[in-house]
């Protein structure tokens, strides 16, 4: 099982704050787990039909769309950041 | 000294410069971050990750007192719900001469805009509520400090 956490505007589309997901075998990185779950329902469709403006954090540490998700535990998923 | 924090709590910036500037430094420098009341703007949230969003921080700290030879260091976020006026951050950098306090504070400032998740949601007097884009500008000045 992989967690996910959502945050900002991808938390509110996507309905909750997170879940545990069971994620196919050949959803290898960061960028086919957005496509997955931009398929797998409407949610995710609203959520994640621009992928480039989805950012991605593995286990504490800002990834790019190539980063492996073997081994991963946590994938936060999130908008360009906005503090300060 | 390093000190840094992520809190709901007001920041009270007068206290903690002096908690900063205990024994004196030579040079302090201070950046600090207001929640403007642009556009009848009534109330500014940042949403924040658990445990992130402090690691982030404490990593751009420990990276500016690696890059200069800070003699304090304090960096400070507020989270949840702000109104107009509100301290939103605090950076203060001190060394022992203006050119390292100087630089450190504006690295901090500019890399916590990129780096560090946060994220603000704006809401106004007329009811319209919405998440703040990233701005390119942000982008570009925190590149500039690429080693």
């Amino acid at each position: 099982m992989l967690e996910i956490a959502y945050f900002s505007w991808v938390r509110e589309r996507m309905g909750v704050a997170g879940e545990a997901v069971e994620v196919p075998a050949d959803v290898a990185d960061v960028a086919a787990l957005l496509a997955w779950l931009g398929a797998r329902d409407e949610r995710g469709a609203l959520a994640f039909a621009e992928p480039h403006r989805i950012r991605a954090a593995i286990d504490g540490a800002m990834m790019g769309p190539d980063a492996p998700l073997s081994g991963a535990r946590e994938v936060a998923l999130f908008p360009p950041v906005t503090g300060g | 000294m390093i000190r840094v924090l992520v809190q709901p709590d007001a920041i009270d910036v007068t206290a903690e410069f002096d908690l900063h500037d205990a024994g004196g430094h030579g040079a302090s420098a201070s950046f600090i971050g207001r929640v403007r009341g642009d556009d009848g703007l009534t109330e500014l949230f940042l949403e924040h990750h658990p445990a992130m969003t402090g690691a982030g921080l404490a990593a751009l700290a420990h990276a500016a007192a690696d890059r200069w030879k800070l003699s304090a260091l304090t960096l400070i976020h507020r989270v949840g719900a702000m109104a107009p006026g509100d301290t939103i951050v605090l950076v203060l950098a001190s060394s022992a001469h203006r050119a390292e306090a100087l630089a450190a504070s504006e690295f901090l400032i500019d890399r916590l805009k990129t780096d560090v998740m946060l994220w603000k949601r704006e809401t106004f007097g007329d009811g319209r509520v919405g998440w703040v884009e990233e701005r390119e500008g942000d982008q570009a000045r925190a590149e500039r400090w690429s080693l």
